[in-house]
């Protein structure tokens, strides 16, 4: 492999192009070699990160580039020739940006696997191609759906291993619509690649002569990315009051997390229940006409009430819950403890923090198959649907609807370690 | 009311920077705010101005001062600060020096760069900061690319690249116990690219040495070092007059200059398109050391 020599410009993307996604394989699938594929043929690496490459390559006496090593960036990956935590990379094409969030494929760092897809607009799932799938990729396509990642890539590696064969491509798909059947998946796209020998993943390959779909990257740069965050029901957790008494200043900042806001409309403060008018959006380059989700703005309301971090404004007409019992579906991330009837967390949710008692453990969910098996607990990388009791109120909606109002970390109160990912199904 | 256009990219960014650095500022009682006179950090405090406007930034702003900085750089961390009417807290190396909780490295190559992380966790400690921004960026180097928003540092100031947070949507655990403390990264998902564009379209004010000007720089490693008083240079290291322009800047004796005619932020912008290399390896003599310099200082409590 050579060089990028010649005088070529990167050209840039426009601004308003951003797509985040998500990768996920079993170790040995190929994944880090895929990214690795993708910035060099995109030419998105640079020449001191090649030379990087080869040194590595040199000193564990390797020929030639190995590109998994692009995205391995740790000691003890490097060394063990595995993926240990997420990584984000970066790179641009002339028509879009991207955010990488690589994640391991090993099951013990599943919970990193759903660090990735929580803010993911797209996944990729990679099945090596002579093993079809596994219990990894059922697991990473069960992982995107919980987490309502709105699209999905199945990329099946390793196609030069079995001879560009259709029938193994075509057999793998077929067994994969059938078990994301059963996921509430929008969106799948196949596509047969060879991250080794860059098939199909910037370039289209004329040894799949079959295949007349786009390239990985094609479809990266071509798919659509609609603002969905905005089009729900208006959401505001405040999470900073800004006092300013000499100016005769006070506005309550936070990150939109759902629908929009104008000067002059009506908004329910929760949990006082009133209802006032917006009289300013700021930011600190003017006042907005109007802001929508994700932007992060200080409103100014018409009348005084007692409003403080951990609050919510909302559409008056829309409000969420304001609930103390809830129904969640879990991805728990500890080892120890275990998650079962009496455990005792703190519940983070918005931008309020509340003590949090598991009432119950309703079944856990066999990824392999998806059915819902019963269990007194969930232990590591376990996903399961459990009942919840609050010490105060959380302002929330199903995670169906929104991504944010809708999910939770549960943090263990003694240790501080984020042990659950929570994604509301019910609330009261 | 204007027609709804889509967000850009740096909309987004610095939505989701204001976030991070407003859940900081409302979760921990002692943040700081890393603040050294480069591109980055010079971003990270408008964002912070931005964060709590009207209001003032609601916190100090820490300098881990090397004693090997260029004067413009010291120059515009003390007239910023005065601007803004934040406290400045420096910490200097020297002192560190001086006290025998550092030693200085000599010859070839040295640099203060390891000194800074003793120094800055005696800073930590002496000012009780629970909490630090940093300018940090993902796509500096592959060890940042492992680095949460929020980051824990046990009460040593280590970093556990394998024991890390789970961080999803937008929510940061930000619990720490006694002694411990938490970096956080607003900057984390920018390129070099989008904190250009931002100085470009927000018009960030940078010191000069990041434009083109005409310096005595001697040529090592294919790097271009300034001429000055602590850098061990060798008799066949010749210094020479050109015209340079630095991509990143940090202690003197191990920031490269490059070579540029860039004197505004549209020719910088254009050039960065342009570049072939990358720019930590461009500009930082420490980070080739090992293919893990860097993952060994941000263990050790390196920002």
């Amino acid at each position: 492999m050579s060089l990028p020599t010649d005088a070529e410009e990167r050209s840039f993307a426009p601004a308003d192009s951003l797509l985040r996604f998500a990768t996920a394989g079993a170790v040995d699938d190929g994944k880090s070699t895929l990214i690795g594929r993708l910035l060099h043929d995109s030419r998105s690496l640079l020449a001191d990160q090649l030379e990087m490459l080869e040194l590595v390559g040199r000193e564990r006496g390797d020929d030639g580039l190995d590109l998994a090593m692009v995205t391995d960036g740790l000691r003890a990956e490097r060394e063990q020739g595995i993926t240990i935590d997420v990584a984000h990379r970066y790179f641009e094409t002339a028509h879009r940006a991207f955010i990488i969030a690589d994640t391991p494929g090993h099951a013990q760092y599943t919970r990193n696997m759903v660090t990735g897809a929580s803010t993911a607009d797209l996944a990729i799932v990679l099945v090596d191609a002579r093993n079809g799938l596994t219990e990894q990729s059922r697991r990473h396509a069960v992982l995107a759906g919980l987490l309502r990642v709105p699209r999905l890539v199945l990329a099946v590696n390793k196609m030069d291993l079995v001879d560009h064969d259709h029938e193994v491509f075509a057999a793998i798909t077929a067994e994969f619509a059938r078990f994301t059947a059963e996921l509430e998946l929008p969106e799948v796209t196949a596509i047969p690649i060879s991250a080794l020998r860059g098939d199909n993943v910037v370039h289209r390959s004329d040894r799949m002569p079959w295949y007349e779909g786009p390239s990985l990257l094609e479809h990266l740069e071509r798919v659509h990315i609609e603002d969905d965050r905005a089009a729900g029901d208006f959401r505001l957790p405040v999470q900073y009051v800004i006092r300013a008494p000499e100016r005769d200043y006070r506005g309550y900042a936070g990150q939109i997390s759902g629908g929009s806001v104008h000067e002059d409309a009506e908004v329910l403060h929760l949990p006082s229940g009133l209802r006032t008018r917006v009289t300013a959006v700021d930011t600190a380059d003017g006042a907005l006409a109007e802001a929508r989700a994700p932007q992060s703005v200080s409103v100014r309301l018409a009348d005084e009430i007692d409003v403080g971090r951990g609050d919510l404004l909302c559409a008056p007409d829309a409000p969420p819950a304001a609930a103390t019992e809830l129904t969640a579906r879990v991805c728990w991330m500890a080892a120890n403890p275990v998650l079962r009837p009496g455990t005792r967390l703190l519940l983070k949710h918005t931008t309020r923090t509340v003590k949090a008692l598991v009432t119950a453990v309703h079944h856990r969910v066999d990824v392999t198959t998806l059915h819902r098996e019963p269990a007194a607990k969930l232990g590591l990388n376990d996903i399961g649907e459990v009942g919840l009791r609050l010490a105060q109120p959380v302002f929330c909606d199903p995670y169906e609807r929104n991504r944010l109002t809708g999910g939770g970390l549960l943090v263990d109160e003694a240790t501080h370690a984020t042990v659950g990912a929570v994604m509301i199904t019910e609330a009261r | 009311m204007p027609a709804r256009r889509a967000l850009s990219r740096l909309d987004v960014l610095e939505s989701e920077a204001l976030h991070l650095i407003r859940e900081v500022a409302a979760e921990f009682d002692r943040p700081a705010l890393l603040f050294s006179g480069g591109k980055d950090s010079a971003v990270l405090l408008r964002l912070a101005e931005k964060a709590f406007w009207p209001a003032p930034i609601p916190f100090p702003v820490l300098h881990v001062d090397t004693g090997h900085n260029f004067e413009e750089v010291l120059e515009f961390r003390d007239r910023r600060a005065a601007e803004l009417g934040v406290r400045l807290v420096v910490a200097s190396v020297q002192d560190s020096i001086d006290a025998g909780r550092v030693v200085e490295q000599e010859g070839r190559g040295a640099s203060r760069n390891r000194a800074q992380t003793v120094t800055l966790l005696d800073a930590i400690a002496e000012h009780r900061f629970d909490s630090l921004f940093g300018g940090a960026r993902r796509d500096e180097e592959r060890a940042r690319a492992k680095e949460r928003m929020l980051s824990f540092r046990d009460a040593f100031g280590q970093w556990d690249p394998r024991n890390q947070r789970p961080e999803l949507w937008n929510l940061y655990n930000g619990l720490i116990g006694p002694g411990e403390n938490v970096r956080a990264f607003p900057l984390s998902n920018w390129t070099e690219r989008d904190i250009w564009t931002y100085v470009d379209q927000d018009g960030v004010e940078l010191p000069a040495l990041y434009f083109a000007h005409r310096r005595k720089v001697f040529e090592r490693d294919g790097m271009y070092l300034a001429d000055n008083p602590f850098v061990h240079r060798d008799p066949d290291e010749v210094l020479t007059e050109k015209s340079v322009r630095f991509r990143t800047i940090g202690d003197m004796t191990c920031t490269g200059a490059v070579p540029s005619t860039a004197s505004t932020v549209a020719e910088v912008i254009a050039e960065i398109a342009a570049t072939k290399v990358t720019e930590r390896g461009q500009t930082r003599a420490d980070d080739r050391a090992s293919a893990a310099s860097m993952e060994d200082r941000k263990r050790e409590g390196y920002f």
